[in-house]
């Protein structure tokens, strides 16, 4: 008897778990499911009312940065092909605009003009040079860094230049602006996980810090959208995109570029179409 | 005699007064639960009158609230869904799966909201 009654107490506890274990398990299959994992599709509204266009002409785009890409041809093709299957407008199919020697051509005949008197208030002609009343900063031949693509921003001012773009398009929603596409180094202390024994021969990851030497690229678009019926500016919109790898690393430029694009590219198609954004939510009974 | 009819009647009063949340409750969840099957079934309109249906019946009914701002983010309806996300956390604030939710919607909120504020 003795013996029995030290059995009976180790055994209560490990019964009243079981017990408790048996009743929630009942209690669950009782109440059955009560969450419902669903995928959802979250629409995002576009930036710009486009309603007005039936089609979109990717004009071209003011370059510069690295002789490795060209930069121009690469982002009109990239954001046609895009816009083709993700948007409902019509993408017209048209030379890519050499967009810096026609920004040259209007501040040579800008400051060709300039040499002559006109009478004051005189606006520029169809396709002429950008409005009178200041001297054009030089535009540099080559494009390095945002110091040089800045002057060729005001090509996209000249709203008669636009007009008569969207004139000989059939006044469409006209994509233009400035991509910059540069390499770029920067050196410092990275962390990173380094495997180590010890004396014991038990493997350890320990965080380590060294300091290395990176290189790849910047990618600097700005995306002007034009209306092609007056040639104003309807928006705009600029990013910066980074990335870096070892220096050991040789990535070639257009693969970088096409990483980068590719992060930029949703942001866009959501300036001008209704992009859905998959997730998943759980509904509660 | 009078103290004893009053504990009666405030016994009565409560015992009568659970079973009413409990219908309530129950006829709740009926909506919560048919409202459910059509969102699987992709009629998220009408997954949302029934989950409107259900506040209404219980307004004390967090699941419903949550799958409201589910069905009103599916929707597009970003200000609803965040109504109703803040009132299911306000009902039950330690709800794991609310909190889940609430935080992917603010995600996409956040981005959609930057996105339009950029000149």
């Amino acid at each position: 008897m003795t013996d029995g009654a030290p059995r009976m107490t180790s055994r209560s506890p490990l019964l009243a778990v079981l017990g408790a274990v048996c009743a929630l398990g009942a209690l669950s299959l009782g109440c059955g499911i009560t969450y419902f994992e669903i995928p959802i599709e979250t629409p995002i509204q576009p930036k710009l009312d486009v309603s007005a266009f039936q089609r979109v002409l990717i004009a071209g785009f003011v370059a510069g940065g690295s002789e490795d890409v060209d930069a121009n041809q690469e982002t009109v093709r990239l954001l046609r092909s895009q816009l083709r299957s993700k948007s409902s407008l019509r993408v017209i199919d048209a030379e890519v605009m050499p967009l810096i020697e026609i920004a040259q051509d209007q501040n040579r005949s800008a400051t060709a003009d300039d040499e002559v008197p006109e009478p004051v208030g005189a606006t520029n002609g169809v396709g002429g040079a950008p409005e009178r009343g200041d001297q054009p900063l030089p535009l540099p031949q080559e494009i390095r860094d945002e110091k040089d693509i800045e002057p060729y921003e005001r090509l996209f001012a000249n709203t008669a230049y636009w007009k008569r773009i969207g004139e000989e398009h059939q006044n469409p929603l006209i994509v233009t602006g400035t991509v910059l596409f540069m390499p770029h180094t920067r050196s410092g202390f990275v962390s990173r996980d380094q495997e180590q024994y010890d004396s014991f021969g038990r493997r350890r990851i320990v965080p380590t810090r060294t300091f290395t030497e990176r290189k790849g690229f910047i990618l600097r678009p700005k995306f002007v959208f034009i209306d092609g019926r007056t040639g104003a500016t309807m928006h705009s919109e600029s990013y910066r995109e980074e990335i870096l790898y070892n220096a050991q690393q040789n990535t070639p430029a257009l693969s970088s570029y096409f990483e980068l694009m590719d992060r930029l590219v949703p942001n866009f198609l959501n300036a001008l179409s209704s992009q859905k954004i998959r997730g998943t939510r759980v509904l509660l009974k | 005699m009078l103290l004893r009819l009053a504990a009666c009647l405030a016994i009565v009063t409560a015992t009568s007064a659970a079973p009413v949340r409990a219908d309530a409750r129950s006829d709740a969840r009926a909506q919560v639960e048919f409202g459910i099957d059509v969102a699987q079934r992709g009629l998220w309109r009408e997954a949302i009158y029934r989950w409107q249906r259900a506040v209404e019946i219980d307004p004390t009914y967090a699941a419903a609230f949550n799958n409201l701002g589910v069905a009103y983010e599916h929707e597009g309806e970003f200000d609803k869904a965040r109504g109703a996300y803040e009132k299911a956390l306000q009902i039950e604030p330690e709800n794991v799966q609310i909190r889940q939710n609430f935080e992917l919607f603010k995600e996409i909120n956040d981005r959609r909201r930057s996105a339009n504020d950029k000149p």
